[in-house]
């Protein structure tokens, strides 16, 4: 059985697409969220009527507005419709973010601390109190009781409590914030801080009642199909591991939805590489001591908004993506070209980029199902050019590096390769990049990934 | 014995909306029904149109239908067969 929220959330990406093709979006908007929880039926919330209201804003989210921007409560699906029918481009996102947190969604979880339960014996050794650095807990009435004045939440007593009866209660959206950019505002409703958000993603994919929302650009790509244009989709490398079905298959899949072409990314990957390898022997060359990659844009991100200094050390070798829009340019003059991938934060480089529209995996996949196109029931796709190898590979942790050491290996160069990566971004990154730069830990090559494990694992993937 | 026919739909709604999670379903049976069925992955069966969306994923055991189905409602499905 797959996650609660997961369901929910692709469960209504495919009645969109559905009624999208229908024809019937408009008039049926306004009717999803008493369709999907009708008075007799059950609740995954308190009742049905909450289930109704967020139903209602990941609607918002799908055709493109985000909650926040929401001035009058009594303001009709179908208006919000109309309007991003007539919108040329998607709404601007340079300066504000793809994430919001849908208000209606979210539980407002008590903020972390530590706590003593109903399991505490109240026993006679009390690690808790001897263990605790602060001096904070001490027992009343045969009970351990914290002082939360004291109390700094470090979570040793958690450790030695020989009855498991402490905890420490967290926030999964600021716990798995690398950033920390969720906060709450004086009215105790979680925001995400536009300064601080590098767009992970990794709030979206963490928050149990899925309350961080995406703002959607589904309804331009299938606006634009409908309407003939010529679309390329560029499929992000990591589509190859989703168990989605064999790449061939996927192609014909996706070019059956009314795409102009259908291109792998990781062509794009193959330049990336190439000029990545180029970019780092003139610097090194040059008797620079550092480059990291740059195909991360939450890395990038990262460096732009805490360590700007560190920015001379990031490659200026254009992403996969942006190499790929180049080829689909070429090849179909005057398309527009949509990025398909398992991450957020292409959303802003996208943008900045000049790239058209990134779908999610789901939102790709929402659309092969709302015209019941099924991967496995498709003919192989006679793909041209394939990728090579070690440009797929760029999806995974470490296949950047190791596809810039294949290339770096014809040349005999006087300095030394020594490459190392960052996979995952946490709240020790900054400090860890930091230590690069100053020479404490020796590489002259980083690879740095915001998602463990690389984008095989980002926040949209579809292996949930 | 006879073995059991399941049948997963592997079209895309189902897949999206937990069919994914089912097609190793063998190897993760509990030991008193390994063995008792032939898995097969299908094409869209069409019951998200006919029946319901939100029915999704949908599976057939010996021509059943289950909906919603989860490991959990498959060996029971099975164990009442078994045992009729």
């Amino acid at each position: 059985m797959i996650d609660g929220s997961v369901f929910l959330r692709r469960e209504l990406m495919i009645r969109f697409v559905r009624a999208f093709n229908n024809g019937s979006l408009e008039t049926e908007l306004d009717r999803f969220p008493v369709e999907m929880r009708p008075r007799q039926g059950n609740s995954s919330r308190c009742c049905i009527y909450h289930d109704r209201a967020v139903i209602k804003y990941r609607l918002m989210n799908l055709l493109g507005f985000s909650c926040e921007e929401e001035t009058d409560e009594a303001r009709t699906l179908a208006s919000y419709y109309r309007e991003a029918m007539t919108r040329e481009k998607p709404a601007d996102i340079t300066g504000r973010l793809p994430l919001s947190v849908c208000e209606a969604g979210c539980s407002e979880c008590p903020s972390s601390q530590v706590v003593i339960t109903g399991n505490c014996r109240g026993c006679f050794s009390r690690p808790c109190m001897y263990n605790c650095p602060k001096g904070a807990i001490s027992v009343v009435n045969q009970v351990s009781t914290i002082d939360y004045t004291k109390c700094i939440k470090c979570g040793k007593c958690t450790s030695v409590c020989p009855y498991h009866a402490i905890v420490k209660t967290t926030v999964p959206c600021e716990t798995a914030c690398p950033t920390g950019a969720i906060h709450k505002d004086n009215d105790g409703h979680t925001r995400i801080n536009g300064e601080k958000c590098i767009s992970c993603g990794k709030c979206f994919a963490k928050c149990p009642f899925s309350a961080i929302l995406e703002r959607s650009q589904l309804l331009d790509v299938l606006k634009a199909l409908k309407n003939g244009e010529k679309v390329v989709a560029m499929l992000a490398p990591a589509l190859m591991s989703q168990d989605a079905g064999p790449i061939e298959q996927l192609f014909t899949a996706v070019s059956r939805l009314g795409f102009t072409d259908v291109i792998e990314v990781a062509l794009g990957a193959e330049e990336t590489t190439a000029a990545e390898a180029a970019e780092f022997r003139e610097k090194m060359n040059a008797g620079e001591k550092l480059m990291t990659t740059s195909c991360c844009p939450a890395y990038v991100e990262l460096v732009r908004k805490f360590i700007p200094d560190f920015r001379q050390y990031v490659s200026t070798t254009p992403s996969p993506m942006v190499f790929a829009a180049g080829i689909a340019r070429r090849k179909h003059p005057g398309c527009k070209v949509v990025f398909v991938g398992p991450c957020v934060a292409k959303r802003v480089e996208a943008c900045r980029n000049g790239i058209d529209w990134v779908l999610s995996f789901e939102e790709l996949f929402a659309m092969l199902a709302g015209k019941n196109i099924d991967v496995i029931s498709c003919e192989p796709w006679p793909i041209p050019r394939p990728a090579i190898d070690r440009a797929r590979n760029f999806a995974k942790s470490c296949g950047v590096t190791e596809a810039v050491i294949s290339e770096l290996g014809g040349f005999a160069d006087d300095f030394k390769l020594e490459a190392k990566a960052i996979d995952g971004i946490d709240r020790k990154t900054v400090t860890t990049l930091k230590m690069y730069a100053s020479g404490k830990l020796p590489a002259n090559f980083l690879e740095v990934m915001c998602c463990q494990g690389g984008c095989v694992n980002g926040p949209c993937s579809l292996r949930k | 014995m006879k073995k059991m026919q399941l049948e997963i739909c592997c079209g895309t709604t189902c897949y999206m909306l937990g069919a994914n999670r089912l097609l190793n379903i063998e190897n993760e049976m509990p030991s008193d029904l390994r063995g008792k069925t032939d898995v097969r992955a299908l094409p869209c069966m069409g019951l998200c149109n006919e029946k319901e969306l939100a029915g999704a994923p949908y599976v057939k055991l010996n021509g059943h239908v289950i909906e919603n189905a989860t490991a959990e409602k498959i060996y029971a499905k099975m164990r009442e067969l078994l045992e009729a």
